[in-house]
Formats: structure tokens, sequence, C-alpha cells
């Protein structure tokens, strides 16, 4: 299906050729102008988590238009992997979503080690799942907190970072790092667990689950909060997959399919039992439920990890100087935020001669000049906040 | 006279120390309400400290330091603005909030000027407020301040008239307008027939009471009515341009209109400055105190709801104001009327 055609259901609304044009152009050419105002939300706004700008067209506080301005945090990460050797890699791409870096760090180690044939340990499989859902539990967490923030609430936000602040503890325990683990090493893990880790973890996943809890007695069951959230950009499936938004998003709008049960077998996610959830309406109501229940998912699938735990070493056997053989390889994951993928080609150096890194971020913002036409100036908020984006993600 | 003011003093010397006292009330109530409710309340709502260090007490010298440090700053203007109309526009709602002290009574003899038509006094002016608004955000040459007036405007345009459906309820039941002898009507009143603790009107009219505070929050533009000042929407709609001490300005009027607004709650429907058994000169003493609990009760009331709820929208707001609490309001009006005829 086209994505230019209105799909049933979704309020028909009227295009207007004028108001599409690069708008971020359109502020310093007078000609363009007709009488609307035009808004700059960012790329300092506290809305936009970071450096995203928005150039949205209002007639009144009705949005006509919207365009995101990206780049103004571009690193050049993609560039910069062809000049570093593998096991420093990693420390780069730490940095791009730097909410769940460990996440960000598995699909790139599993291409290396696919491609030099190397199969990491079970155990260390096993707890580098466990840091993957940590990772997810933590960006969640602060989620469910700080949608609370952009539609008004004050107080949910500190409640989030309180409680993400026990999922770092364990996630710095662990690695040694809160944000940017760095642990991940080609055929395993630096390190083993530290003792006591476990126990503690399951004390702390236990609050977690508290943690979900409140946020659905404080957040997801205020009328006001439904009054905002319900019916605000509504992503139909079909759209939302043309666009490539994936992640919670796209479940969020019925699509089932998550990464972790559909793509190609990784981690430790084929032992394990979890379900995907879904929900049918893809508003940002929708978006928040999911990532809820997520949550509690990932404590599950935590509490299941720790139960099954094998012994054994971190570490497999590798050469001392790290060189990839030829060839190409790509491994994508479900991140926190959706679809995470590096396409690795190799030359047998001790780099990459070519990595091409799919953010999931990126595609889910790439829905923004669709999604915003015709809302008001405050579910543009609601709807930033609900799509979940880190900037660092979308520019790499 | 009574005795707390027994000093011979000429009505030009009384005018001024009462003119004085209640220009006072604004920095202090500012100050009061701020560090109580803003700076420690929500803090520990929401499980952290707030400041401790400044004053050496539970950091309750903070705001006077905030203030210090806003008088210092430079006065900034943006290019394009208006330049007269943006300095004057705080004045202006700071004017208005000054107004409404005039008329709020601290105890028998303890009121600047009773008017007649008092509550009818109060709510106009504390509208006022709306024209300064109005001016800061379309001199301040901002888009963002553009939109954060014009919603203000809108919001308490609404949001006037069901407050004054719920003072009308109190007006029709007291039988005046003085805001004096509405607290007479409570203190001498009864509740079919009981009378030892008067007749506090939140208890006969509770919706009212429901209604003014809700209505009140919508003029205070505190969560969930916010839109004006949206900080994650417009980051601080009419006063994103504002800095020192204009900024200073805005933020002393906001808190310094909670404690008006809350002042006449607490007179219009828990009794203001009486309490039961208490007369004459002890009323005196006693009623800016009293006066002073009742209000922190409603600031209280009106500042969890703050820290606690999302913000609505502008047209889910409008849509409250006319479709639930006018006609709620005038109900309530109307049940006023038939008791009041009937017993």
């Amino acid at each position: 299906m086209s994505t230019t055609e209105t799909p049933a259901g979704v309020p028909s609304f009227e295009l207007d050729r004028n108001a599409l044009r690069h708008l971020a152009d359109a502020q310093i050419n007078v000609e363009l102008d007709t009488g609307d105002m035009i808004l700059n939300l960012g790329p300092q706004h506290p809305a936009t988590h970071g450096t995203l700008r928005l150039v949205v067209r209002l007639d009144g506080e009705r949005v006509l238009a919207a365009d995101p301005v990206i780049g103004y945090m571009h690193r050049g990460y993609e560039k910069l992997t062809e000049v570093r050797t593998y096991p420093q890699i990693t420390t780069l791409i730490n940095r791009i979503d730097w909410l769940s870096s460990f996440a960000n760090e598995v699909p790139f180690i599993n291409a290396a080690e696919k491609l030099m044939g190397i199969e990491a340990p079970p155990r260390a499989t096993y707890i580098r799942t466990i840091l993957t859902e940590l990772s997810r539990i933590s960006t969640f967490i602060l989620f469910l907190g700080e949608m609370g923030l952009q539609v008004g609430a004050l107080t949910p936000a500190f409640y989030g970072f309180r409680d993400r602040e026990h999922v770092l503890n364990l996630i710095e325990g662990a690695t040694g790092g809160r944000f940017h683990p760095n642990f991940n090493r080609i055929g395993g893990l630096k390190d083993d667990l530290p003792w006591g880790w476990v126990s503690e973890t399951r004390s702390v996943m236990k609050m977690m689950l508290d943690s979900c809890d409140q946020f659905e007695d404080l957040v997801a069951g205020n009328e006001i909060f439904h009054a905002r959230t319900k019916g605000i950009g509504v992503i139909p499936g079909d759209i939302g997959t043309a666009y490539g938004v994936s992640g919670s998003n796209i479940r969020a709008s019925g699509v089932d399919w998550d990464l972790r049960r559909d793509g190609e077998p990784y981690l430790a996610y084929p032992d394990l039992d979890f379900k995907v959830w879904t929900h049918a309406d893809g508003d940002s109501f929708a978006r928040y439920w999911v990532r809820l229940q997520e949550t509690r998912e990932s404590v599950r699938m935590v509490l299941q990890l720790l139960d099954g735990l094998p012994s054994g070493p971190v570490m497999a056997k590798v050469p001392r100087i790290i060189k990839v053989p030829e060839g190409e390889a790509w491994v994508e994951t479900e991140n926190p935020l959706g679809q995470m993928g590096y396409y690795v080609v190799s030359k047998g150096a001790t780099g990459p001669f070519r990595c091409k890194i799919r953010s999931a971020s990126f595609s889910n913002v790439s829905i923004l000049p669709w999604l915003l036409r015709g809302v008001y100036v405050p579910d543009v908020v609601t709807i930033l906040a609900s799509l979940y984006f880190i900037l660092g993600d979308i520019d790499r | 006279m009574s005795l707390t003011l027994a000093l011979e003093v000429g009505w030009g010397t009384t005018m001024a120390i009462k003119t004085l006292v209640v220009l006072m009330i604004i920095p202090l109530g500012a100050l009061i309400l701020g560090y109580t409710f803003l700076l420690k309340m929500m803090s520990h709502m929401q499980s952290r400290l707030g400041p401790m260090d400044p004053g050496g007490f539970h950091g309750w010298f903070q705001l006077i330091g905030d203030g210090m440090k806003f008088i210092q700053k430079e006065d900034l203007m943006p290019d394009g603005a208006d330049r007269k109309v943006m300095a004057g526009a705080p004045a202006v709602v700071l004017i208005s909030t000054f107004l409404v002290f005039l008329v709020i009574p601290m105890g028998p003899d303890l009121v600047v000027k009773d008017l007649d038509v008092g509550v009818f006094y109060a709510l106009a002016v504390s509208s006022l407020s709306v024209i300064g608004v109005l001016m800061a955000g379309w001199a301040s040459a901002n888009k963002y301040a553009l939109l954060g007036a014009l919603r203000a405007a809108g919001q308490l345009i609404a949001y006037e008239l069901p407050l004054l459906l719920a003072v009308v309820g109190v007006v029709m039941q007291a039988g005046t307008m003085s805001l004096q002898g509405i607290v007479y009507a409570q203190r001498d009143g009864s509740i079919f027939g009981v009378d030892w603790i008067g007749n506090p009107f939140i208890l006969t009219q509770f919706i009212g009471f429901l209604l003014f505070l809700i209505a009140a929050q919508a003029e205070l533009t505190q969560t969930p009515f916010d839109m004006p000042v949206a900080e994650s929407e417009l980051v601080a709609g009419y006063m994103v341009e504002y800095t020192g001490f204009r900024f200073l300005f805005f933020f002393m009027g906001e808190f310094g209109t909670a404690f008006a607004f809350a002042a006449i709650a607490a007179t219009l429907f828990l009794g203001g400055w009486s309490v039961p058994w208490v007369h004459g000169d002890m009323a005196n003493l006693l009623g800016p105190f009293v006066l002073f609990a009742k209000l922190m009760f409603v600031a209280f009331l009106m500042f969890w709801a703050r820290f606690t709820y999302p913000r609505l929208r502008e047209d889910q707001l409008q849509a409250f104001a006319w479709k639930v609490l006018i006609p709620i309001g005038l109900l309530n009006l109307l049940v006023t009327a038939v008791f009041k005829v009937g017993f």
C-alpha cells in the first residue's frame, strides 16, 4: 500500500501542497509566507530530548505541516568505524542510543563474531541477555515517567529517575559503567558477574514490578492523561511499517513483530518463554501501554534467565590480535527503541571496511511529517514523547 | 477602636499603615507559598529533599537568595520588543494582585476598606492581570510568548464565569457581597438550628467550594490548567523573554495571586478570620493567624493538585468550563435559591 492513501478509520486531512515545501527554507524566504505562523521547535526545546529541530507551520494552534530537521548531533560514527579496530568500536556505538548502551553493543559484536565464526560461551550469552534486558528496563522506566512530564505532570518524571537508578546500579555493579558499559568483547564478556549480583538483581526486579504498578496507577490511570493521549498520533499498522517504524511503536499499532521472537535467533532468546505485547489502537496511549507491559515482560525474562544461568567461562578462545576474515554480515536486534542493525563489511583487516548502522529512532522519527499534520501544538509534544527517540540514535 | 489599634491616629496615618502592610503581604505571601509548597512540599512528594543549606534550617533562605540574584541580573529585552509595554506588563500583574488584598478582612477591624461590593470588586480586579499577561506576550516579540498569552486570555475569560457562579451561591446565602459581612454571616449563622460552629459555607456550599477551587486553579494558570506557561510545550509561555527583576515580578505575582485566591476562598468558605468562641479584641489579635492557617489549608489543596495532575489541552479546558463547570454552577445556584426561599 502506498503511503499517500489514507486508510479507513484515519480522519482524512486535506493536503496543502504549498505547506509541504521544505519549511526550513521557507523560514528565510519571505515570499512563501502566507500568513500562517512558522514556529521553530528546537533545536533547544524541552520536548525534543536533545537537539531535534522541528519547523512547524501553524494555523492558530493547529499544525498544517511539520518538517523535522536533524543532524545537529551528527558525530560521524559510521565513518569513524572505518578507522578504528573492532574492540575500539564498541566504545563508539555505546554512544548511539545512550540510554541503552549495552543493547547497542550486542548486534555489532554478534556481527563480528559471525564473521569470525566464534561463538560466545553459554554463560556469556546469558549474561549478555540479562544486561540487554536490564538496559531495556532502565530505558522504559525512564520513559514511563518522562511521558508524564511531557503531558504536564511534574512528579512522575522524578519517580522514573529514582527507580531507574536501581537498574543503573546493577549495570554498574556488573560492568563498571552506569551509561557506557563497554563490557562486550568479541567472543564473550570482559568479566564474570560479581559476587551477590544475582540475588541483588532478583530483589531489584521485584521493585521494578512495583514501580510499573505505580506508573499504571499514577500516569496510565489518570483521566487527564487519557484525554491527552487517546486518539492522538494514530499510526496505522501498514503506514507505520511503510515508514520503517519499529519496536514498541509498531507493536502499539497492532503489528505483532518482535525480532527477539521473529528474527534470526540471537542471544538466549530462543530459550525464553515470553509474550510479545501488542495494542490495536496505535495512538500515544497504546505506545505508553505497550512499553509498560514490555517492562514487566522484561522483568519476567530477567528472572527466567537468572534461574537458568549456566556455569562455565565467559570468554571463548580468541586470537590476541583480532582480524576479521573477509566477508559481509548483517545482524539486527530488537533494541529498546526498535530495530537496530549493523551491516559490517570486512576486508580482512583489524577494522571494518564499511559499517552501516540502522538505528531505530531515525526511522521512527521519519513518520513525523505524516503524523503531525492537523494536530494541535500540545499534541506535537505528546506524540514526540510517545514515539520516544534518542537524538544520538537519530544522528549517530 | 479596639485594643490592638488603640493608638489615637488619624485616618491618613491608619490608611498609610494598612497600605504598607498590604504592600508587604505580596512578597511575604509569595515567599511563604513558594517556600512551603514549591520548594519543600513538591520536593517531598517527588522523594527528594529540595534546598537544605541556604539559611541553615531546611533552606528557608533559598527564595530570598534567588530574589537577590534576580535583582542583580541584567535587564535584557529582545530586539523587536515593544519596550515600554514589555516593561509595564509585570507591574500590571502585580498591581492587580495588590488591589485584591485591599478588601480581604483579617479581623473585625483589620481590613483596609470593607467595600459593600467586596467579592465583586476582588474578582474584578483579579482578572485585570490578564491585561498584563497579554501585554507581556505581545510585546515580547516571541511566538511562544504570543501563543502563551493568547491561551491565557482565552482561559481566563472561560473561567471567570464558573468562578462567579461559585461565589454567587455564597453571596446568596450570606445575603451580602461585603467580605466582612460574609465572615459574620458564617460566624453567626446556623445549620438547621445547630450554631456552635456557626455556618462555614464549605458545609452548605461544598460544590461551590470545589467549583471555586477548580476555577481559581485555571485563573492562577496552575496545573492541570497551566497551558499559558506550559513548560514542555511553550517553554515558559508569556514569561519566556523576561529575565531578572521583571521575571521576579511575575513570579511574585503568580504566588501572590495564589495567596490572594487562597485567602478569598478561606474567607468565603471557611469563615475567614473567625473561630468559634473568640470575639472582640481577641479576634483582632488572632484573626490574621486564623486566616493564615485557613488559607494555607486551601493553598495546600491547590498545590497538591498542581504537583499531581498532567495538563489538559486548551480545547479540552474550554469544553470542561462550558460543558461541565458552568452547568454545575447554575444547578448549584438553583438549589441554593430553593433552599434560601424554602428554609
